[in-house]
């Protein structure tokens, strides 16, 4: 039963990393956007974004609950030494969804919106960014359990050059994936052409972050290649997403919206793929060698199947209905313009 | 908001349909602003807690897996109803609109049986400052599950009833859109003051239950020193721990006893009979509970003359007096909820599990977490400013959005 729980934990994190980046792409290339035509770009997205958008949360909660419901001694961990970043990101994920909401339900239009947005922008950069640090931290081996001054505990076990690094990457992501999924949602020639040509630049600026991240991690003496190098599927993982990435080039060129929306999500879940794979079991990485491990870790045998069921029924009732959703909201998009 | 819109599919009156696009904004900004700080609440727990959640988490955990489970139906539901209009079969989007109430209700009842939990802990063995043998369902269906799930569903209806019909009571008071506010005001009444006449019944299982289960809890809310046979009722008054008294209080003897146990002559537990440090703090809780109990009376009490109206007197529903009676009821409901909060939190103290963890040995190791607390609170006020701003702008914009029969169109 523990694996499943296991594998419902990668399936949320990977699904919140896929819809929730996307959402927070959203906000940040409407900064990367010219005012001229930022307008229709935001258009462009809160049709495709809003009805699906209140359901990202849910991933992140699932990823919680799943930690400490199963894995109470990884949560626990985590939560008290990365508690700077955690608070930084729910700081940004609070402004960002009440700025969301507050900027579409807010009765009156005038000079609010533009704080509203403001706020948006500002938090869907952050939280990403922040997001970044944490998953970097608990892999880089910077936890340390004796410390015993607040600097070395609080606040080294998550700044470093690596995992700044992580986090600009992560951002990048975010930004990419959300390019790519807005080109399906162009109304005319001139919007597609437009962010046509901003995913292409996004790719070179991911692909650039990446290199970013590799030397941060050398200079850390972080064994990222190593890692990443040392078995098999994450070989294949690394050179899928890198052939997938060529493909992507032919079908920017073709104009194959659905296409392009599958391989950056295969590129991504191979990326996520690769950079867990290494380490299973373990999760949390200690400063000393000691490790926090999904296995070694979990909690009784009948929380776990508890746990198990629950997730289990859960997707039951959920994932029909989340498909039904997106499905719905994507096809009459195309044929009803009720506006 | 279902109810509008069950009245706008059944009646065809536009003025249904425009409530009940009027009330979907409310639910949506409500919604954002419950996801944003659910999601902050399942860190928190962590981030302020962690040694309680370690030990903590695998035992109540189930209430929670579920509760996301019906949290998640509930944002997809919504997503469906505020989105769906003109899209889909009219009455498959009702339903889609009664699924988010249902599921938000199911939410409640799960997070309360996790509080409740705390409360009253089962589910586990503690041995030796060990939780063995866990049993994630005994510990979801624990003894305080129901008494306390009830008593929240019903506040919430209470409390949001009488606040959103307190609103359309003031706006029919400065007659404007008269006959939007007058549909949405009866809708909302009747939904407030049921719940209010229930509500009583549902405290008196609530009391039996704690007078079992937490003496010591119900000894701080009735400020009950001394263990006696034929307990009083103390209402009101303020407690003096130093002398173990109750000044200016009104004392009615036996009632305490009659309500607690059905006997009159029932020995109650005074604080007396627990160690000074096992004592919850006595006077924030008696006032808690005084407050709480206090208005709920007094919404009792308006509920009982808003039915004579309807029923009796048809004269007294259009008269100001009883619709500005609902304007001064308008955040009662929620005063008294928060009240209640504080008297089961406050009054379990010092346990965070009662009778097995201390709050003190659950709080998180990190040095400076008063600063984390300041920023949150700080966070969570400007949220309810802004939400109560926007609210305030989707009233004061009722006639030009909402309202059909006035000369601006409906969007």
């Amino acid at each position: 039963m523990v694996y499943v729980v296991i594998i419902f934990l990668w399936t949320a994190i990977l699904l919140y990393v896929l819809l929730g980046g996307a959402d927070f792409g959203a906000g940040i290339i409407e900064l990367f956007t010219s005012p001229a035509n930022r307008h229709r770009t935001r258009k462009n997205m809160y049709e495709a974004i809003g009805p699906v958008w209140e359901a990202n949360h849910m991933w992140l909660i699932i990823v919680i609950v799943i930690l400490f419901v199963g894995f109470p001694r990884i949560y626990t961990t985590v939560s008290i030494y990365l508690h700077i970043p955690l608070v930084c990101m729910l700081l940004g994920i609070i402004a960002r969804g009440t700025a969301f909401v507050f900027r579409n339900y807010d009765a009156v239009k005038d000079d609010m919106q533009k704080i509203y947005t403001r706020i948006f922008i500002l938090s869907s950069v952050l939280t990403p960014f922040f997001l970044g640090i944490i998953a970097a931290s608990v892999v880089s081996s910077r936890i340390d359990l004796e410390a015993n001054d607040f600097v070395s505990a609080y606040i080294y076990s998550w700044l470093n050059l690596f995992s700044v690094a992580v986090g600009v990457f992560t951002v990048t992501i975010c930004a990419y994936l959300a390019a790519v999924f807005i080109i399906g949602q162009a109304d005319d020639e001139y919007d597609r052409k437009r962010f046509t040509r901003k995913a292409t630049h996004l790719i070179f600026v991911v692909m650039g972050a990446g290199a970013l991240v590799f030397v941060a991690a050398a200079i850390n003496h972080i064994p990222l290649l190593t890692w990443i190098f040392s078995d098999l599927p994450g070989i294949i993982a690394i050179v899928l997403a890198t052939i997938s990435l060529v493909i992507m080039f032919f079908f920017l060129n073709k104009n194959k919206p659905v296409m392009m929306r599958i391989l950056a999500g295969f590129q991504v879940t191979m990326i996520l793929f690769a950079a867990t794979y290494s380490h299973f079991p373990d999760i949390v990485l200690l400063k000393g060698g000691q490790n926090l491990s999904l296995l070694a870790d979990q909690g009784e045998q009948k929380t776990m199947e508890a746990l198990g069921y629950a997730l289990l029924i859960g997707s039951v009732f959920i994932l029909p209905a989340l498909a039904y959703l997106i499905y719905s909201f994507q096809k009459k998009t195309d044929t009803i313009s009720d506006h | 908001m279902s109810t509008a819109h069950y009245f706008w599919l059944k009646k065809k009156e536009t003025i249904y349909l425009d409530v009940t696009k009027a009330w979907s904004k409310g639910v949506a900004i409500f919604f954002a602003t419950g996801a944003v700080s659910g999601t902050v609440l399942s860190f928190e727990l962590g981030l302020l807690w962690p040694r309680f959640m370690e030990h903590a988490g695998p035992i109540f955990g189930m209430p929670f897996s579920l509760e996301g489970t019906a949290f998640f139906i509930e944002a997809i539901a919504l997503g469906f109803y505020l989105y769906g209009w003109n899209r889909f079969n009219p009455w498959f989007h009702w339903l889609t609109g009664v699924m988010v109430g249902i599921t938000g209700l199911l939410s409640g009842i799960l997070v309360v049986a996790a509080n409740s939990w705390m409360n009253s802990p089962s589910g586990f063995d503690f041995v030796n400052g060990q939780y063995l043998n866990i049993d994630p369902m005994k510990a979801m269906f624990n003894a305080a599950w129901f008494s306390q799930a009830l008593h929240m569903c019903v506040a919430a209806f209470v409390s949001t009833g009488f606040a959103v019909a307190g609103v359309h009571a003031l706006m029919i008071l400065k007659g404007k859109n008269v006959a939007f506010h007058n549909k949405a005001f009866r809708i909302a009444a009747i939904f407030a003051t049921v719940a209010a006449c229930l509500q009583p019944l549902s405290g008196d299982i609530s009391a039996k239950d704690v007078a079992v289960r937490q003496p010591a809890k119900l000894a701080a809310m009735e400020a009950h020193f001394h263990t006696e046979k034929g307990a009083s009722l103390v209402i009101g008054g303020i407690p003096d721990t130093a002398t173990q008294t109750v000044n200016y209080a009104l004392k009615v003897p036996k009632l305490l006893s009659f309500m607690a146990t059905n006997d009159f002559n029932a020995e109650i537990k005074g604080l007396d009979r627990f160690p000074k440090k096992d004592h919850p703090p006595v006077m924030v809780t008696h006032f808690a509970f005084q407050i709480m109990v206090g208005l709920g009376m007094a919404m009792l009490a308006l509920s009982l003359l808003y039915f004579i109206a309807l029923i009796k007197k048809k004269s007294w529903s259009d008269s100001k007096w009883l619709l500005k009676l609902f304007v001064l009821a308008t955040p009662l409901g929620y005063l008294a909820l928060e009240a209640g909060w504080t008297v089961t939190e406050v009054g379990r103290q010092p346990w965070i599990i009662y009778g097995v963890m201390r709050t003190a040995d659950a709080v998180t190791p990190m040095p400076g977490i008063a600063y984390s607390f300041y920023l949150f609170t700080a966070v969570y006020i400007s949220l309810a400013i802004i939400v109560s701003f926007l609210l305030f702008r989707q009233i004061t914009m009722v006639g030009k959005l909402y309202d059909s029969s006035t000369d601006h169109k409906t969007q």
